[in-house]
Formats: structure tokens, sequence, C-alpha cells
């Protein structure tokens, strides 16, 4: 039996867990196990962490054939063999693959805990924003020029708000 | 602070003294975040990590709750103290197995621990006795938020926290907690009790061998989704889940002990006096046996206070801390002369567990008539 990281080496160790009513098995050479920090006496340890990435990516590939992230060039044969994203931005590279799986894989398909308060401020005025513009279109095409003025400071106050806190560490 | 001096004192999680801290060991809640800017630890460059570290490094450092603390750079710890550092549950074995532009930072009780461009540029976690799954949260909670003032997080308005692994992507969070179900394994339930926890979306881990026979019978049950659900919902379910647990161990202690009293006596008893008089001793067999003393603890058969010692032992026990003990490096076998040795002193006060009733000889051929 080969390892099922390498796909090389003969493997040595054997591991099984539990999940969600199905088993995960896994078999690993001793360097892997070792690269991994899989030892003997183990508490703790999670194999869905460990493979959870290597089906992940078969799935996605599908998907999202040939991408490459701009930001940091992960490609998609990267991520199938790692089973991890290359960078923040990779999550809209791969998105199309990543929403499907997603689904299958939590509870829901967004986010609703914690938000940093800097992203809560910052997307509190990106909305703003986005209503004010939309008033100031309306503005304009009713010819309200008055109104669309002072709409248009407003929005500029809005936006250095946002560079402002986007700007400091 | 060095790690001789944090090490120095047995780890608040091991104090015994939580909520329900028969049977739940300890609670845990960690959180995983990570830079805008920077690629993943797994994905960046050694000059990237490097870098990132120095960038996160003092705003951990500046977070009150770690004003008392052990912090280094990976490169800068042996390899058997981040050994122990595993066995004492403050860094992952994936984290042990890192060097340059990695780092750890534990404060003074060892009940919060940040590590440092692991899978993810930060994984920060809460670590108390008992069951207090709430409570961890609010201690790991605060140090993100002292932490998001100063870093700028990788963040989606859809998608949450941005990580690595998708399995964690969202909250980012993994709550756990470990249990010792000792009566729910000697009954043969625990399988079936596995396979109910996996049907509510929770995982239990452990490296398993055959069967479902975990190490000293500990178990850990964490969530297995973070994405769609509230930090409060998930910490929610999981207690429920974990509550209901308590409640068949304890059930299925009282029923071992009406019906096969001979059977629980005889294993207590024979860890005792093992554990009592052993000259060598493997870590499993130490592991299993410290499990069944606790047990007898439970059951009243043995002083409160060894709960404690107990617990420490299942730490002491271990390679790197019977290592650390020696101040060397030890060959398995000389590992195990040592650790027994430890044992036998440690437990040196430590009286004959009290069975009061002798419990008639089962005959099988009583019930047939």
């Amino acid at each position: 039996m080969k390892c099922d990281i390498c796909h090389q080496n003969e493997a040595t160790i054997h591991l099984t867990q539990i999940l969600d009513g199905k088993m995960l098995k896994v078999d690993l050479c001793d360097a892997c196990a070792k690269a991994k920090g899989v030892q003997e006496t183990g508490l703790g340890f999670s194999l869905s962490e460990l493979v959870g990435g290597l089906g992940v990516a078969d799935e996605t590939r599908a998907e999202s054939p040939g991408a490459v992230c701009p930001i940091c060039g992960m490609s998609q044969a990267d991520f199938k063999k790692t089973g991890r994203l290359g960078c923040a931005a990779c999550w809209e590279t791969f998105e199309a693959g990543l929403n499907s799986l997603l689904k299958a894989m939590h509870k829901g398909d967004h986010h609703v805990g914690k938000v940093p308060g800097k992203a809560a401020h910052t997307l509190v005025i990106q909305h703003q924003i986005k209503g004010l513009s939309a008033q100031l279109a309306a503005a304009v095409r009713a010819e309200k020029y008055e109104t669309a003025a002072g709409l248009r400071d407003e929005i500029r106050q809005l936006e250095s708000q946002l560079k402002m806190s986007v700007g400091k560490k | 602070m060095t790690l001789a001096e944090l090490f120095r004192n047995p780890s608040e999680w091991l104090k015994a003294e939580g909520p329900h801290c028969q049977i739940v060991l300890s609670s845990r809640v960690r959180l995983a975040r990570n830079l805008q800017g920077f690629p993943f630890p797994g994905w960046a460059k050694k000059s990237e990590r490097v870098r990132a570290l120095e960038a996160i490094r003092p705003a951990v450092e500046s977070v009150p709750a770690l004003a008392t603390r052990f912090s280094e750079s990976m490169d800068n710890v042996s390899a058997m103290d981040k050994q122990a550092l595993v066995e004492r549950h403050l860094i992952s074995r994936e984290h042990a197995a890192k060097n340059v532009g990695s780092g750890v930072v534990i404060n003074g009780d060892e009940t919060i621990s940040v590590m440092i461009n692991e899978e993810d540029h930060l994984r920060m976690q809460a670590l108390k006795s008992g069951l207090q799954l709430q409570k961890v949260f609010q201690m790991i909670d605060a140090v993100d938020s002292a932490l998001e003032e100063r870093l700028d997080y990788a963040f989606s308005p859809r998608l949450g926290y941005l990580t690595a692994c998708p399995t964690n992507v969202g909250t980012g969070m993994r709550a756990s907690a470990m249990l010792h179900l000792p009566a729910m394994v000697l009954s043969e339930q625990i399988g079936q009790v596995i396979q109910a926890v996996g049907k509510l979306g929770l995982a239990v881990r452990g490296l398993y061998g055959e069967g479902t026979e975990a190490l000293g019978n500990v178990f850990q049950i964490s969530n297995q989704t973070t994405l769609g659900e509230t930090e409060a919902e998930i910490i929610e379910r999981l207690n429920k889940v974990v509550l209901q647990i308590i409640e068949y161990e304890q059930n299925a202690r009282g029923t071992l002990l009406e019906k096969k009293p001979r059977l629980v006596y005889d294993q207590i008893g024979r860890a005792y006096g093992v554990l009592t008089n052993a000259h060598t001793i493997t870590s499993k067999e130490a592991l299993n046996l410290l499990s069944l003393l606790r047990l007898g603890v439970d059951l009243g058969m043995l002083p409160a206070a060894l709960r404690a010692v107990v617990d420490e032992l299942f730490i002491n026990a271990q390679p790197a801390h019977v290592q650390k003990t020696a101040d060397r490096k030890l060959t398995a076998e000389e590992r195990d002369c040592l650790r027994a040795d430890l044992i036998r002193q440690r437990l040196v006060d430590v009286p004959k567990p009290e069975m009061n009733e002798t419990p008639a000889p089962e005959n099988p051929r009583a019930e047939e008539t």
C-alpha cells in the first residue's frame, strides 16, 4: 500500500477517524508522517485537517481549470497537491470550485459569526456609499443638480474616511 | 520567561478543578486568523514568513493577557522542548516541525497559547480544566479583539475569516472538550457514542488503531464545521452534546459497579498494583493504567486529591517530559525505567484502593436455575 501523500513510499502508518458517521482512513509512509508531525501517542490530532484539502482540491479542479492566483501565483495543480490555498486572494481565484465545496462541507454558505471591528466600520461605509451613489444617479437623472452636488460631497467625505481607515495600522 | 520557568508549574488545565472535572479533562477554543497582504505560511517563501512573523510577534506580545509570557522563534526551541510543548497541548504536532519564520507565545499559566505561522498566520487557543467552553471562548475572543487593533486580518464579508484550508473558513474556530470515558470503553458503548456524535456534525479525534479505543480512554470532541453558524451556536451545540456524554458515562459507571463490580475492582486494583510496583513501563501502559486510577478516584475508592496527581502524571509520563526530567535524551528502554520510577515515587503515599464490599463470585449457573 502506497503513502497517500507522496504516493511513492510504502505506507507504514495507518490512521482511522470517524467523522460525520463516515470512516476516514489515511495511510502514510514514515517520512510523510514525520513531516506532518504524526506520532504514535496522539491526542488532539485531526485527520480531516491533514487530508481535508487533498480530496477538496480534486473537486474544485473541474470547476476552475487552469486558474492561477494573480497575487501569489498558486495554480490549480499546486492547490491539488497541498490541499491548502496560497493567500487570501486565492479564495477569489478558485471561488467557483470552492463554493460548491463549502456548501457540502459546512452548515451554510456564508459567514454569520464575528466581524472584526475595522471590517465592520469599512462595510458600513461601503454600504452607505453604495446607497448615496444610487441617490446621486437618481438626482442627476431628475436634473436636481443642487441635491446631486450635496450627495457628491457626502460620498467624497465617506471615501476619504475609507482611505484613512485602510491606511492606518 | 524561559521555557524552564514555564514548565516549573503544572499547567492550569491539569489542576482538575473546573466544572465536571471528573469526566471533562479540559476545554479548548482555538481561532485561525491570517493577515491581509501576506501569502499563507505553507505557500510563503522563507523571507515572507520571516516578515510576517516580525509583524505579528510584537502585536501578540502587546496583548494584556500575554504580559507574562514565554515567547520564542521556533528555530530557537530544541526538538525535545517542541515535543514537550506538544505533550502539554500548547502547540500542534505540525507546529513542532517548524523552524525559521515560525514562533510561539504562551502565557504564564499556559491557558493561552499563540502559534505564529503554523498552517495559518495565527492559531491562538485558550485552554482550561473542566467543562467551560464559554469561558475559554471569551478568553480567546478578547485576545483576538486586541490583536485586530494592531493587525489587518484577511476577512471577507461573505466568507468570514479566510484560512489556508477550506475546512476552517468562516469563524476559523475549533472548540473542543477532552473527555475521560473509561466506563464507556469498559462497557463497549464507546463505538455507538462516536457514531452518534459524528451524525451531529461533531468529530471525535485521536489516533486510532484497530477498533476505537483511545489511549488512556481519552477522547476529544470538537466541531467540524466553521461556516454558517455563529461562534455561540457552535459552542452551545458542542456543550449540549458533551453534557449528554457526561450523563452516559456516569450511567455506564453506575451500571458497571452494579452489574460487574468484580471487573471494576479488578481493573482498578491491578492498575494500582502495577503503577505502584512497576520498575519499567511504556507510556501506553502507563496512560491506560493512570486512566483506571482516575476512575478509582471518581468512584471514591481513592483520595480525591489524587485526581490532580494522575492528570499531572498523564503529561509527565510522556516521552519528552520523562527526558526533560533526566535532562538528556534517553533510549526507549531508559525512558520506560525512569517513567516507572517517577510514577512509583509520586504514588508512594497513596493508600490501597478502598473496596468495601467483596461481591460474591459470579456463578453463571445461578442464573439458569
